[in-house]
């Protein structure tokens, strides 16, 4: 039997080739989009050749393909136009050479011109390298959308020269993204978003990344524990820690330690502190809510409208003042919230939760049942219906 | 084959057969039973291959309207009278007949309420209408 070279070489393995080959053509000064034809079409040809002939050089193999394909492309459209083949392909010199290419893709792909729907279909396709069905599946869209979606992106980047770095807080937030729309679909976003920011931890400094990484391992280690077998979410104080990734948490908790270390402190970092110190209590009752706290005022001290900015937030201080100053105290700081976080189901939730907390199991009851009228995801009004009906009962 | 939507109403549609109080006010025991049923449903679609979507809809509504050239859009504010037919989720099946989509709707309208009992909900059932050109 012959050697298929293309199965030799796993998955993972052939997605890191493609991304460095697009990286290689886009760095050169191609268009992302014709780069990216490019190099799907000299993908496919390599699937047709590699078997008989293996490459001894498969990513120059493939350079050199995706370029013959771009040049006759040129020349088709020079033709057609009626004029000189374009200079697209004259090199972008400013660029560094070096660098990981996950981060230039990433920067590309998380183009500030583009809308965060956008830069997320394109991150996943040109970085993580899914298939265009794979992503409608996600995010439950038939593929036709998505493809659209996506060919509109990199329409949306025709011309664009990337020759500066981007924004780096842009790709932190998209890869967020990816990671919390990850749970919901068949495929298992949230470990692509964790693969990414992992990568990118190797080539930035930013303590941010670093921050991101944890705070997303920190999650993870949980959702064995998040649903139970029936898909019924589960609430931190109820989960059985003994399902918590151990080993996700202890790489988590190291990953932020040496992102503190570099003293400059941004949301994710800080967020992660918070995840992390609840997935250090042995019991929800040992949580030390105290320090959970202090990191929610630092958390909101980042912005002058914390609240505003990030209302996950300003709830999540709420609770921490009910759980160490009395229910009463959190729930001042909740209805201190109410004109700008009272359209939202998670402000009823949380108020629910801190009259529980006080024993006012009525008051309770009516909120976890206004929290579920409000809510946008079956799972969660399932779950805020079913809180109301036990509060309910012990209020009797 | 005929789809067909069985839609779930918040409210409108004739007079409940049975009234009951909103879910938040049932027994524990009792809104188990019927989400369970609710999962129940699906898996019956899926396994006898009569399965197209289902999807909840969150009760909160705004009437739009174009405002005409260069003008916002229309909108109504504030919640509509209290009597406005709601519609709150569906099913959209592929079936052999009407008669099958009867009956699939009366097996969702047995889903448990209070104490276990069949809520005797009414169900919308909406024919849809097909693409395909016909054959003759």
């Amino acid at each position: 039997m012959a050697i298929d070279p293309i199965g030799a070489l796993d998955e993972g393995a052939l997605r890191a080739l493609v991304r460095r080959v697009l990286a290689g053509l886009v760095r050169r000064g191609e268009d992302f989009d014709a780069a990216e034809d490019a190099v799907q079409e000299a993908l496919l040809e390599a699937l047709r050749v590699w078997p008989e002939h293996p490459p001894r050089e498969p990513h120059a193999w493939l350079t050199t393909v995706a370029t013959r394909r771009l040049i006759d492309f040129r020349r088709s459209e020079a033709a057609r136009h009626r004029r000189e083949a374009s200079a697209g392909g004259e090199p972008a010199s400013t660029l560094p050479e070096e660098g990981d290419d996950t981060l230039f893709l990433l920067f590309c792909c998380c183009h500030p011109g583009l809308t965060p729907a956008s830069q997320v279909a394109l991150t996943l396709r040109a970085v993580c390298g899914l298939t265009t069905r794979e992503i409608a599946d996600a995010f439950f869209v038939p593929e036709t959308t998505m493809a659209q979606r996506i060919s509109r992106a990199r329409r949306a980047l025709r011309g664009q020269r990337f020759d500066r770095p981007g924004d780096l807080g842009v790709v932190l937030h998209v890869l967020y993204l990816v990671y919390t729309c990850g749970h919901a679909g068949r495929l298992d976003l949230a470990k692509e978003a964790i693969r990414l920011a992992r990568q990118l931890t190797l080539v930035t400094e930013e303590p941010e990344a670093r921050g991101l990484l944890a705070l997303m391992l920190l999650n993870h280690a949980r959702i064995p524990a998040r649903f139970d077998p029936e898909g019924r979410i589960i609430t931190l104080e109820r989960q059985d820690r003994g399902l918590w990734d151990k080993r996700e948490i202890a790489e988590g908790v190291r990953v932020l330690q040496s992102a503190l270390a570099a003293e400059r402190h941004g949301r994710y970092q800080i967020e992660a502190a918070i995840a992390a110190l609840h997935d250090d209590a042995a019991t929800a009752a040992e949580t030390d809510w105290p320090q959970i706290l202090a990191w929610y005022d630092d958390l909101l001290a980042l912005t002058d409208d914390g609240a505003q900015r990030n209302p996950g937030a300003a709830l999540g201080r709420a609770v921490a003042v009910g759980h160490v100053r009395g229910a009463r105290a959190g729930l001042r700081e909740a209805y201190l919230l109410e004109d700008g976080l009272g359209h939202l189901h998670r402000w009823h939730a949380v108020l629910a939760h801190l009259y529980e907390l006080g024993g006012d199991f009525s008051a309770a009851a009516a909120a976890y049942a206004e929290a579920a009228r409000r809510a946008t995801n079956v799972a969660e009004r399932d779950h805020l219906v079913r809180q109301a009906a036990r509060v309910r009962l012990a209020s009797r | 084959m005929p789809k067909y939507l069985l839609l779930k109403h918040y409210r409108g549609g004739p007079e409940p057969h049975r009234s009951v109080p909103p879910m938040d006010r049932w027994a524990p025991e009792d809104v188990e039973a019927h989400m369970a049923f609710l999962r129940h449903v699906s898996e019956v679609l899926e396994e006898n291959g009569e399965y197209v979507d289902a999807q909840a809809l969150t009760p909160e509504r705004t009437w739009v309207r174009y405002g005409g050239p260069d003008a916002a859009p229309v909108t109504t504010d504030g919640p509509l009278p209290e009597t406005s037919d709601l519609v709150a989720g569906w099913y959209m099946i592929d079936v052999d007949s009407y008669e099958r989509a009867v009956e699939l709707a009366a097996f969702v309208s047995s889903e448990p309420g209070p104490g276990g009992e069949p809520l005797y909900e009414w169900i919308d059932i909406r024919e849809v209408m097909s693409g395909a050109p016909s054959n003759d």
